[in-house]
């Protein structure tokens, strides 16, 4: 098998400018970097006016609390204006009408479409048919690069660095989009992998080929206990009860990839706990008065992250 | 006693020659060359013995030649298929079924939540692998394999 397949797709380009972000492959490691140091500059100044008279519509057929309102106060923040829904029974979806005409006619109202749909692939269809360009808020279990890049902010601004970090992924490793495009962007920074997964929910495959054709080291393991004081980043995900297939193995499991405050005593001093969020029962709340919990401050950085990259593809910065 | 070598399908004098089909996708491999639309005569059999294959199917198309483009499509279900060209009676020249490193249209994606399956929308695949033809959704960007493979 072709080990870089996972990597296929592209739409890369010279310019990010009109460039519609659906896929975390998208983008390069210099374009990952550019957004990385607009979202530092942003952060340190995030009320500029540039996006004045423009219209950004923000297309969530699917409810999301933490990406739409981080869109929204991004471009907010930036002084545009906003239209859209923020969830589909308030679209014409609910007519019957097809994603297609739908998009086909917000293209006419707005500069730029943000949009969260759970049909997998929506996002690169919708970019298709747009004539402005398509900010991918979710499409599925598929791709959510703006997550990732708030991932990648967030590492970086914790660690100072990108390069040569021990990144412990926990939890649902095989259904988590999250982290398939963590990996995909992190393995552009020398990252060692610590997979910790039950049986069940193992890195897929694919992924682990494309970490050994880029000759990058991984380990898995089933319990994290013992080795907790290797991490640099823990990235925490939900295990969820119905992706088992035995009840019983979930009953069994179950405790196993809940990260609780005690756990942490040995940990290096530089380690930080990322989530995507919402959280359900994996991070104790006892966790939370760590200094090393990062999550909430992690969300927050999706402002930041999220005006750089509306900002770089409207060309205005 | 004489070696009689009989032709289950007959010969042609100008057309293409498709041979090697796997007996069971010989439907498949009509249906995507659009052989069921056109007026051409066509003739075939199906469930030959063949040494590599164990039953094969065979085609033969008076008067119409393929481009490779159009004739590549077939590798999906018969990647072993082998054309001959034929101009009166001889075999004029022979080619192979390529892989083609894209595939517009012919499959359908195995994700039932991808948004080919669920809008009306030509499907798009790039080939990950030649040789176990595994297909990976420009959409959805889920892997389809031959095990699950369906052609539309």
């Amino acid at each position: 098998m072709n080990p870089g397949y996972v990597f296929l797709h592209t739409n890369k380009s010279p310019y990010m400018k009109n460039r519609s972000l659906v896929s975390i492959n998208d983008y390069s490691k210099e374009e990952y970097l550019k957004i990385l140091n607009l979202a530092e500059e942003f952060e340190k100044n995030p009320r500029q006016e540039i996006l004045n008279g423009h219209v950004v519509a923000t297309l969530f057929f699917e409810p999301s609390t933490r990406t739409r309102l981080s869109f929204e106060s991004a471009v907010n923040r930036l002084g545009g204006r906003i239209l859209g829904f923020a969830d589909s029974s308030s679209s014409s979806a609910t007519k019957g009408e097809t994603l297609r005409d739908t998009i086909k006619m917000v293209c006419s109202y707005a500069d730029l479409i943000v949009m969260r749909h759970p049909l997998e692939g929506s996002a690169r269809f919708a970019s298709e048919v747009s004539t402005v360009p398509v900010i991918n808020a979710g499409d599925g279990a598929n791709q959510h690069p703006t997550q990732t890049l708030l991932d990648l902010y967030s590492i970086r601004k914790t660690q100072g660095t990108l390069e040569n970090l021990n990144i412990f992924m926990v939890g649902d490793l095989k259904y988590g989009r999250t982290v398939h495009s963590l990996l995909m962007a992190m393995s552009q920074f020398n990252a060692t992998f610590y997979f910790i997964s039950p049986d069940e929910l193992k890195m897929p495959d694919e992924y682990k080929r494309y970490l050994k054709s880029m000759g990058l080291k991984f380990y898995e393991f089933k319990d994290f206990t013992d080795i907790i004081n290797q991490a640099d980043i823990i990235y925490m995900t939900r295990v969820q009860k119905e992706r088992f297939s035995d009840p019983i193995e979930y009953e069994r499991t179950k405790n196993t990839y809940i990260l609780r405050h005690h756990m942490l005593k040995d940990s290096r001093a530089n380690m930080k706990i990322l989530h995507p969020l919402p959280r359900v029962n994996e991070i104790h709340l006892d966790v939370d008065s760590s200094e090393k919990a990062y999550y909430f401050t992690q969300a927050l950085n999706g402002v930041f992250v999220r005006q750089a990259i509306i900002s770089s593809i409207l060309g205005l910065k | 006693m004489k070696d009689i070598k009989h032709l289950v399908v007959s010969a042609i004098k100008d057309g293409t020659v498709i041979d090697h089909i796997p007996a069971k996708d010989l439907f498949k491999v009509i249906s995507i060359l659009g052989l069921d639309r056109i007026e051409n005569q066509v003739t075939f059999g199906s469930n030959l013995d063949s040494k590599k294959l164990g039953k094969k199917a065979i085609i033969k198309i008076s008067g119409l030649f393929f481009r490779n483009e159009d004739i590549n499509k077939i590798a999906l279900v018969a990647p072993e298929a082998k054309l001959n060209i034929i101009k009166d009676y001889n075999v004029i020249e022979k080619k192979v079924v390529e892989v083609p490193d894209n595939i517009t249209g012919i499959a359908k994606c195995v994700n039932p939540k991808c948004i080919t399956n669920n809008e009306e929308i030509v499907t798009k695949f790039s080939v990950v692998d030649k040789k176990k033809v595994i297909l990976k959704c420009y959409y959805c960007e889920k892997i389809t394999d031959q095990d699950n493979m369906r052609i539309i």
